[in-house]
């Protein structure tokens, strides 16, 4: 990938300012079998438009939870959330519409099964009614062939390996030309090897679209290796704990890793994430 | 790249698939099993009734008996292979189940989809249902006499019955069944929610679907006897009942083994079926890939 011209440390300098998403004072309580839960409190956020931002803490921090609230799959119950200005939720509104401009990646996977690799990703433009089937096929097939996918068309996502499915998962989300990509620990199930296969490749796709990345993880190498920008998060209620700007510039390769900068970053925040690791085994919170 | 690519060279047929996993199954101890299983049950039975005698089984007939009457040109009790009679009864019976398997599939697999889908709907229907299911279907034999008069219909809707239930439960939990991922997934892509229902909740209800409708077709060859034996005229509950009253005993088991037999022919038709819709779970199976 030949793009340095795209490279910043600061994206947002350089590329169309869409899909800037602003948290405001964002409050989640619910009701769970143990009685009231704060999952987020008071959470303030600004993401840039076109910038990676990782949202790092520990399992059950509640991170999951300000990602629902952005896609629409769940209700706020306070404070409001922005995106480019226009109000996802707030007052008056608790609960987002999910919509094409805002796509997840889920942390298990959710092609479908039942639709091949190519039926999966131009699924969207056809249900919009934005593409006829046919041309959705053709756009599907350059967007795959782009991103390494070619050849498994045809196939259905049981049949090829697990960093294929999640590349053609991000496929599918890109299809739709959204303005925040929202990435819930898409990695997580994969072995170290396919992750770090991925990453790059995630960069790569990265590069082509500038898309906005609000990517959850607990694993503070990777948060720190793809990102602009790191949040790390307090656990229950969630809010930023420490936010670091990353400035090792892109494009990044694996060869960052053993980088003293980068060791660097790591021990000036391995503190931080480690602290509300001990505070969530502690309170012994469950996966989310 | 790290991940290994299937190989795909072009797309895996029915048909080979079917001679694959055909010469698979020759190759494994499965058939084998299955005629030992066969041959232990007949040996059984023969030895039970016609060499030892054992007490109570000496009044039943042996399987001798019961071949010999079955392939007989000429049979004592005038049912055989070679009658005109035997296959009019199985005829008449394969014809009620088919009514009514697809009267209860047409009805069982949208309102089982609905049950799932929609909290309402099943809030105010399920209840009814669930107190409906556990009435036996003979129970519904007088209804069913003083609702239909003619002398099919009282049959086919106690057949019906049965597997209806059987059909929408399935099909109900095949719904609930799916990863709440899918729907998410799908209205982040833009999918109205009926979009949603058609690409997401059919399909990926399917398996449930078809596991209930082989059930289903097991269900109705056994409320269809049922039925048959009450009211009709015809078929091979009939058979069997008719030939308790003239104590034709080579009858009722030629009756009953062939039920079993075009029972489990039916059932298989149904998995086939379901093979045929769902080549995506087929494939993932064949393949043992991803994982």
């Amino acid at each position: 990938m030949n793009a340095p011209d795209l490279v910043a440390a600061s994206p947002s300098a350089q590329h169309a300012a869409k899909g800037a998403i602003r948290i405001q004072n964002v409050d989640k309580r619910y009701y769970a079998r143990e009685g009231q839960v704060q999952a987020v409190s008071d959470c303030t956020l600004d993401i840039r438009a076109g910038e990676i931002c990782m949202i790092v803490g520990p399992s059950g921090c509640g991170k999951t939870t300000l990602l629902n609230a952005i896609a629409g799959f769940h209700d706020i119950t306070g404070g409001a959330i922005y995106l480019d200005g226009q109000m996802l939720c707030g007052p008056g509104k608790p609960k987002a519409e999910p919509g094409p401009d805002r796509v997840v990646v889920f942390q298990n996977g959710a092609l479908f099964p039942w639709k091949t690799n190519l039926e999966n990703v131009a699924f969207g433009p056809v249900v919009q009614g934005r593409l006829r089937k046919k041309q959705a096929a053709e756009k599907a097939r350059g967007m795959m062939a782009d991103a390494g996918l070619a050849g498994v068309e045809h196939n259905y996502p049981g049949e090829i390996s697990s960093g294929m499915r999640r590349r053609v998962e991000i496929v599918r989300a890109l299809m739709n030309d959204p303005k925040v990509l929202l990435l819930d620990e898409p990695f997580r199930a994969l072995d170290s090897l396919t992750k770090s296969v991925m990453h790059e490749a995630l960069l790569e796709i990265y590069y082509k679209n500038k898309v906005t990345t609000f990517f959850i993880t607990h694993d503070l190498e990777e948060a720190i290796f793809l990102g602009h920008r790191v949040v790390i998060m307090t656990t229950r209620p969630c809010r930023p704990k420490l936010i670091l700007e990353v400035d090792i510039p892109h494009p990044r390769n694996y060869s960052v890793l053993t980088s003293p900068r980068f060791r660097e970053l790591m021990e000036e925040t391995v503190n931080a994430v480690h602290e509300e690791a001990v505070k969530a085994f502690e309170a012994g919170e469950k996966e989310m | 790249m790290a991940s290994t690519r299937m190989t795909s060279g072009g797309e895996i047929g029915a048909w080979e698939m079917f001679l694959y996993r055909f010469s698979k199954w020759l190759r494994s101890p499965r058939p084998y099993l299955m005629v030992l299983g066969f041959v232990l049950f007949f040996g059984a039975w023969f030895l039970l009734s016609e060499v030892f005698k054992v007490w109570r089984f000496a009044s039943l007939p042996g399987p001798r008996q019961v071949l010999h009457e079955w392939f007989s040109r000429n049979p004592v009790y005038g049912m055989s292979l070679y009658t005109p009679d035997y296959y009019m009864h199985i005829g008449m019976s394969v014809r009620r189940v088919l009514y009514a398997f697809v009267i209860s599939t047409c009805l069982g697999v949208p309102f089982g989809l609905f049950l799932g889908w929609s909290k309402n709907f099943r809030d105010f229907t399920f209840p009814v249902f669930e107190t409906l299911r556990p009435i036996p279907v003979l129970a519904w034999v007088p209804l069913a006499i003083v609702m239909f008069r003619a002398d099919e219909t009282p049959v086919i809707f106690l057949t019906t019955l049965a597997s209806f239930y059987a059909t929408a439960l399935n099909t109900m939990l095949g719904v609930q069944s799916i990863d709440e991922s899918y729907p998410r997934a799908a209205a982040c892509l833009g999918a109205s929610r009926w979009q949603i229902f058609r690409h997401v909740i059919v399909p990926g209800a399917l398996p449930f679907i078809f596991t209930g409708l082989q059930i289903s077709v097991g269900v109705a060859w056994f409320s269809l006897v049922a039925a048959e034996m009450v009211s009709g005229e015809y078929g091979l509950g009939y058979l069997i009942n008719s030939s308790y009253v003239n104590v034709q005993y080579q009858v009722i088991i030629i009756g009953m083994i062939s039920v079993g037999i075009v029972g489990y022919a039916s059932s298989a038709l149904v998995r086939l079926a379901g093979d045929y819709l769902m080549q995506w779970r087929v494939r993932e199976l064949a393949l043992g890939a991803g994982r």
